[in-house]
């Protein structure tokens, strides 16, 4: 993809981001952390390219740690929200 | 075989994404998008966090088929039906995606949500140290992230998107290791200013600028590591002068910096996935920087700029100190209170949870309700240490999400109620914002308790003041019954005194 596309799609999401985040209740603003924390360790996907890839072992190494690193946040992260998420109870009537 | 023809096309890179491929990193992002919109409502959210599971599992398993690592030893000419999955490679991959799991699995199940802040800022460094792992490893290994020409010579785009991408990271890195420090408090809370910090802090941020303008001329070694090296140094400098009462602020701010940091490195690989959470990621710790620094009546520039609860002098305020009357109060005579009220609301603060007294506090609602008491909770937005803690914080100990409420929500209805109850709160309930022009906090917004017809303070002692180091009229209303004591054991007395007095 050429350069103007990507930054097409990245503008776009930007908008797309700041009306969603807007309609999270604040209640709820401490999961919205954890998760997007969980979210932003997609760069799991740039290690896994590292460390799959044959040519250098410096780099290949890198991404290993990069993909421990990611993946400490993606379940961690997850796991976490899940733990808050289900502690939010409605009033038992 | 059409397999191996996707693996092939895979490696292409800028110029040749597999078209399936692209598709399932779109649907991942997607599916982010709709893992946010889970969050508008605590009805919705465990459902929000299941897409965000999916999508990033069909990130992963899609970069696996098109990254599979292949042995080619066999074949110099790279024939592709000589290509063979390289096994051992692939079981070090799985073997650290396992070890992260774990590690993230236990973290997650261990922390005390009283350490969210300190959780968060441990995960943030390390996607902004992933970041700069991924980096260095394209700038390594630029041919297998198709970012390079047949001579080795990276993109032009491609290095300014590197450059951008590490020193995020970087700064995200170590600012977060600054920040969990301080909200562990491994290290003080207290500003630590350098003498002409921010020269320093310019000069730094300019010498990263106009380094990686000259690496898109010249991509030898230095240049890039320079960078990284001193973006490492900028997020520590940038993090060491602000102050443990706006780490709220710092905390958001690293999180849209993380965000920031996944979508440069998204530029990098023309991953859509990526770019699409990198912007939302950005955009909501941009976000949520905006309302804690509202909430705080700060601006974004004077939170950066620091030194913040440095000066202990007290403002203006604290010089003129006279001893002025205040109404001492019971357990007995506050549950006598209550028990008779119509309308209670409660205000936390985060004084209530550090004495752990959220239990107490809901129990104490509980026999209220019993009584047929009409009881709410009122959250100011830096209630906690970090958005919407304090709501966390009451989840936990049971208290019905549809009892809690927001400033702008509730803030109305204090002139109906017969008791605010004021537990572990200070400076967030001061009217002094709304009236005293000289005030250090005039501006912030407040929860007008003192509009209620009776207000009871639980605090330690009358001699403490909030972060900001003023007085709070509040305490010396004649409508005022000051409850001095531990939080958690003041409550649990009220708990007695309401249950003892029967039905």
């Amino acid at each position: 993809m050429d350069f103007i596309a990507i930054f097409s799609i990245f503008v776009l999401a930007c908008f797309v981001g700041y009306f969603v985040v807007w309609s999270v209740t604040p209640a709820l603003h401490t999961p919205l952390m954890s998760v997007t924390n969980a979210i932003s360790s997609v760069i799991i996907v740039g290690a896994l390219i590292a460390s799959a890839a044959a040519g250098s072992a410096t780099s290949k190494w890198l991404g290993l740690a990069a993909v421990v690193m990611a993946s400490i946040n993606i379940f961690g992260g997850f796991a976490v929200t899940a733990r808050m998420l289900a502690m939010y109870k409605k009033k038992e009537r | 075989m059409e397999f191996q023809s996707i693996l092939s096309a895979a490696t292409g890179g800028h110029g040749a994404v597999n078209p399936w491929a692209a598709v399932a990193y779109l649907v991942a992002g997607v599916l982010f998008i709709l893992s946010l919109r889970g969050l508008s409502s605590p009805a919705t959210a465990q459902s929000g966090n299941r897409f965000g599971m999916i999508g990033m599992t069909i990130a992963v398993v899609t970069t696996l088929l098109t990254h599979m690592p292949m042995r080619s030893e066999a074949s110099p000419q790279g024939n592709p039906h000589d290509l063979m999955v390289d096994w051992i490679s692939l079981t070090e991959i799985l073997a650290a995606i396992s070890i992260g799991a774990v590690i993230g699995i236990v973290m997650a199940r261990k922390i005390a949500m009283t350490a969210m802040p300190q959780l968060v800022a441990a995960f943030h460094s390390l996607v902004g140290l992933a970041a700069v792992a991924v980096a260095a490893a394209a700038y390594l290994n630029p041919v297998a992230f198709g970012i390079a020409d047949a001579a080795g010579q990276i993109h032009v785009v491609s290095r300014v998107e590197m450059g951008l991408g590490i020193a995020i990271g970087a700064i995200t890195f170590s600012g977060s290791v600054i920040a969990f420090l301080k909200l562990n408090g491994n290290m003080s809370g207290s500003p630590i200013m350098l003498p002409g910090r921010h020269i320093i802090n310019l000069g730094t941020l300019a010498a990263i600028v106009a380094l990686t303008a000259y690496f898109t001329q010249d991509q030898s070694p230095w240049v890039f590591w320079t960078i990284t090296g001193l973006s490492f140094a900028i997020g520590f400098l940038l993090i060491i002068p602000i102050g443990g009462a706006d780490m709220p602020v710092v905390v958001s701010m690293l999180n849209s910096y993380s965000g920031w940091a996944a979508a440069a490195m998204g530029f990098t690989l023309g991953n859509t996935a990526m770019i699409i959470t990198g912007a939302l990621v950005g955009s909501s710790g941009a976000i949520l920087s905006y309302i804690m620094c509202r909430a705080m009546n700060r601006s974004f520039i004077s939170v950066i700029a620091g030194g913040f609860g440095a000066d202990d002098s007290g403002g203006g305020a604290g010089g003129s100190k006279e001893q002025r009357p205040w109404k001492p109060g019971s357990a007995e005579d506050a549950a006598f209170l209550m028990s008779q009220a119509e309308n209670v609301i409660i205000v936390p603060g985060y004084g209530m949870a550090v004495a752990q007294a959220q239990h107490a506090l809901r129990e104490m609602a509980d026999q209220l309700k019993k009584e047929g008491v009409n009881v709410k909770y009122a959250i100011h937005p830096v209630a906690g240490r970090m958005p919407g803690h304090m709501n966390v914080l009451l989840a936990e100990a049971n208290v019905p999400y549809d009892e809690v409420f927001e400033l702008e929500d509730i803030n109305g209805e204090f002139a109906q109620c017969d008791v605010a109850f004021v537990i572990g709160a200070n400076d967030v309930t001061n009217p002094a914002a709304k009236t005293d022009k000289t005030s250090p906090i005039y501006g912030m917004p407040v929860l007008d308790v003192e509009k209620a017809k009776t207000v009871l303070f639980v605090k330690r002692s009358m001699g403490g003041v909030g972060y900001a180091g003023v007085d709070n009229d509040v305490f010396y209303m004649d409508n005022t019954m000051m409850l001095l004591g531990d939080a958690k054991k003041m409550a649990d007395d009220i708990v007695k005194a309401l249950s003892g007095s029967g039905h």
